[in-house]
């Protein structure tokens, strides 16, 4: 298939190509978005709101970088939105007692990073154990952790100058959105450009292959488990920004809304295949999606129809596409 | 390529023309904690009453999940329309304060009904009832039904809910009266005003403590969840139920002696006087300051006084009870 980054590297050049790959197709979805909200809602083409809003769906994406990793590895982290929870609900309670804030920020990042990391650990450690049970049992136990840290109450009163993060602007553009940007440019150099990202897509298409050359694949297994946890702690600081208290219960179905992205990004959940721009292309249709249909005053629960049925159009379009293309291989073969 | 370029130029010069401004009516909105509450569509009911009543138009919101994340973008979502004022019943009451306070500067005024914020994020608020009375009465009710002695228990909404919590907060200042020395409250448990989990709470509670008399449930999903396991278990007559519900929700339960009786104030007249307060706010002839009053519609004239959190309120009313000899005709109203 055209995504396979592996092949995509040897094709030569073709505008066939180019605009049938996933990507393409995406960016003109996120396009008619644009065409149809403006077309519905008069106040969605303006250029304060439509960056403003960037700050409602921003938190999460930063999670949706390093899932991208996990899921083209052919695995999956479900314990981030628990992961942001506990470095949250931490992060507030050091400041509570007194620890300056860059301090208990920094701290924030080091508990989720070491959340991440223990997935990891403990995936490598026992090979027989799936990700999706691993990372469920872990899921459950940061969220508990949290809970019993702070048992029902909610944790505030950060400095002012914390409150920044998720709501101050570096000319017109947010910070969190500028920040989003960098991670995301990062991320997509790091996947594309590195050995590491080839090694990543290695162990996605073809782990035993990666094992017998020489992969260090679990090392790359833990770095990529540790980096989402990391980044669940950077989506900690920002969501704590912008509400200004954290609580035990926050970033619920975080992980949920995070794999959907990557998904619709156009990232197999087999392995080995999408691009990172997808995933970042897909956190920008969702989140205008949800904001146009908001504008419009659509209910909660339609909103949730509609995106569940353009997930399931996301993951059949490329059967689909393959089936047609098959189809049309033989016709011309027979003809 | 080019052919491609030009269509979507195209197509967005045409999402810009049909763009153009609508009509100048100004827009009010609500937005109730969680979607699925009969609560909440009845209080917003009256909101979008006295909304219309005053030639306004109405916008009515709520999220998914009860939580203040979602709250936020829904809040985004009204500043980005512009509407004049935003009728709120908050799931936190101080996460909202940075949106809240956007939507302040942006000229948008704040009412808050049923569940407030924290002063500093409203313009005022919306009070059902003397809180110190309806935490009080519902003790007293507990008393009486467990004639005077043994465990009771607390099934509440979030561990957040703002109005919850006073009103549990009164209650334990009633429970320190020698009076109640032989009623222990046993624990304040939560079910997030979700039904599984009020129902799971509720079988919890039963279990840990054998010889529990009253669940007092001041929320109407805990108590509905509650009045359910209670029927369920055949329960009626052992432990008792009372606490804040909807009419038509319990009468069941009243009727069948699971909940002998329960208090509420009239939601529909909730939202109402919010909507009211929600114009008059956005009209200037109200500021939200203490001691100015406005004329309510068909409630009349209500006064602005300052609150227990420092902020100020308007209180709807006392609460109201509802027993066998009254559900009848109260359970087809709400």
């Amino acid at each position: 298939m055209e995504q396979s980054a592996g092949m995509s590297l040897e094709r030569p050049f073709s505008w066939k190509g180019f605009f049938f790959q996933w990507e393409w197709i995406l960016f003109l979805v996120f396009i008619l978005i644009h065409v149809v909200m403006a077309s519905l809602s008069p106040y969605y083409l303006n250029f304060s709101n439509l960056v403003d809003t960037t700050m409602t769906f921003l938190d999460k994406a930063f999670i949706v970088l390093p899932m991208a990793y996990v899921i083209i590895m052919g695995e999956i982290d479900i314990s981030v939105g628990s992961t942001v929870a506990l470095s949250a609900v931490v992060m507030g309670l050091l400041h509570q007692a007194g620890m300056p804030m860059p301090a208990a920020m920094l701290c924030c990042l080091v508990v989720a990073a070491a959340c991440g990391f223990l997935n990891g650990y403990i995936l490598v450690k026992f090979p027989e154990l799936a990700p999706m049970i691993v990372t469920l049992s872990t899921m459950i136990i940061y969220r508990g952790i949290a809970l019993i840290l702070l048992e029902d109450q909610a944790v505030g009163k950060f400095p002012l100058w914390f409150e920044y993060l998720g709501w101050e602007y570096f000319g017109p553009i947010p910070f969190m959105l500028f920040a989003f940007l960098v991670c995301a440019l990062i991320f997509g150099l790091v996947l594309h450009k590195t050995t590491f990202g080839r090694q990543v897509y290695g162990i996605g298409s073809n782990r035993m292959a990666c094992v017998f050359s020489g992969v260090p694949v679990d090392r790359v297994r833990v770095i990529v488990y540790t980096l989402t946890g990391l980044m669940a702690g950077v989506t900690a600081l920002f969501l704590t920004s912008r509400m200004g208290s954290t609580r035990p219960n926050v970033a619920q179905g975080y992980e949920l809304d995070v794999i959907a992205m990557v998904v619709l990004g156009g990232i197999s959940t087999a392995g080995g295949k999408g691009r990172l721009i997808g995933a970042v292309l897909a956190v920008f249709t969702f989140g205008y999606l949800r904001f146009g249909l908001g504008l419009r005053n659509v209910s909660a629960q339609a909103i949730m129809i509609i995106i569940g049925l353009l997930l399931i159009v996301a993951v059949a379009i490329p059967n689909v596409r393959g089936m047609i293309g098959r189809y049309l291989t033989k016709r011309k073969n027979s003809a | 390529m080019g052919k491609r370029v030009s269509l979507l130029v195209l197509l967005l010069v045409f999402g810009c023309l049909v763009a153009a401004p609508a009509g100048e009516v100004k827009k009010y909105a609500f937005i109730f904690k969680s979607t699925g509450n009969p609560f909440g569509e009845k209080l917003m009911e009256g909101y979008k009453t006295a909304i219309e009543e005053q030639g306004g138009e109405c916008i009515l919101r709520a999220p998914d999940l009860p939580t203040a994340e979602a709250q936020i973008a829904i809040i985004e979502e009204l500043i980005a329309q512009r509407v004049a004022a935003i009728g709120l019943s908050a799931n936190d009451p101080d996460a909202l304060q940075p949106v809240l306070r956007k939507a302040m500067r942006a000229g948008i005024r704040i009412v808050t009904a049923d569940s407030a914020t924290n002063a500093a994020s409203r313009d005022v608020h919306i009070n059902q009832a003397d809180p110190e009375l309806i935490g009080r009465v519902q003790v007293q009710a507990a008393y009486e039904m467990a004639k005077g002695k043994g465990d009771i228990a607390v099934l509440s909404a979030t561990s957040q809910a703002t109005n919850q919590n006073i009103w549990i907060e009164w209650m334990r200042k009633e429970l320190n009266n020698p009076r109640y020395e032989e009623l222990r409250l046993r624990k304040v448990a939560y079910g997030d005003d979700l039904r599984d989990k009020s129902t799971s709470e509720t079988e919890a509670l039963l279990k840990t403590f054998p010889n529990l008399k009253v669940i007092i449930a001041p929320t109407t999903v805990g108590i509905a969840a509650a009045g359910k396991v209670l029927t369920d278990k055949d329960l009626a007559g052992k432990v008792f139920l009372t606490g804040l519900g909807l009419p038509s929700e319990m009468a069941e339960y009243i009727q069948n002696g699971v909940c002998p009786w329960m208090y509420l104030w009239n939601p529909i007249d909730l939202g109402y006087l919010a909507g009211y307060a929600a114009v008059a706010l956005s009209n200037e002839t109200i500021s939200g300051h203490q001691n100015e009053s406005l004329v309510a519609g068909h409630l009349g004239e209500k006064q602005v006084v300052e609150a227990s959190d420092g902020g100020t309120e308007i209180m709807l009313g006392a609460p109201f009870r509802f027993d066998k000899s009254n559900i009848d005709e109260w359970k087809s109203v709400y």
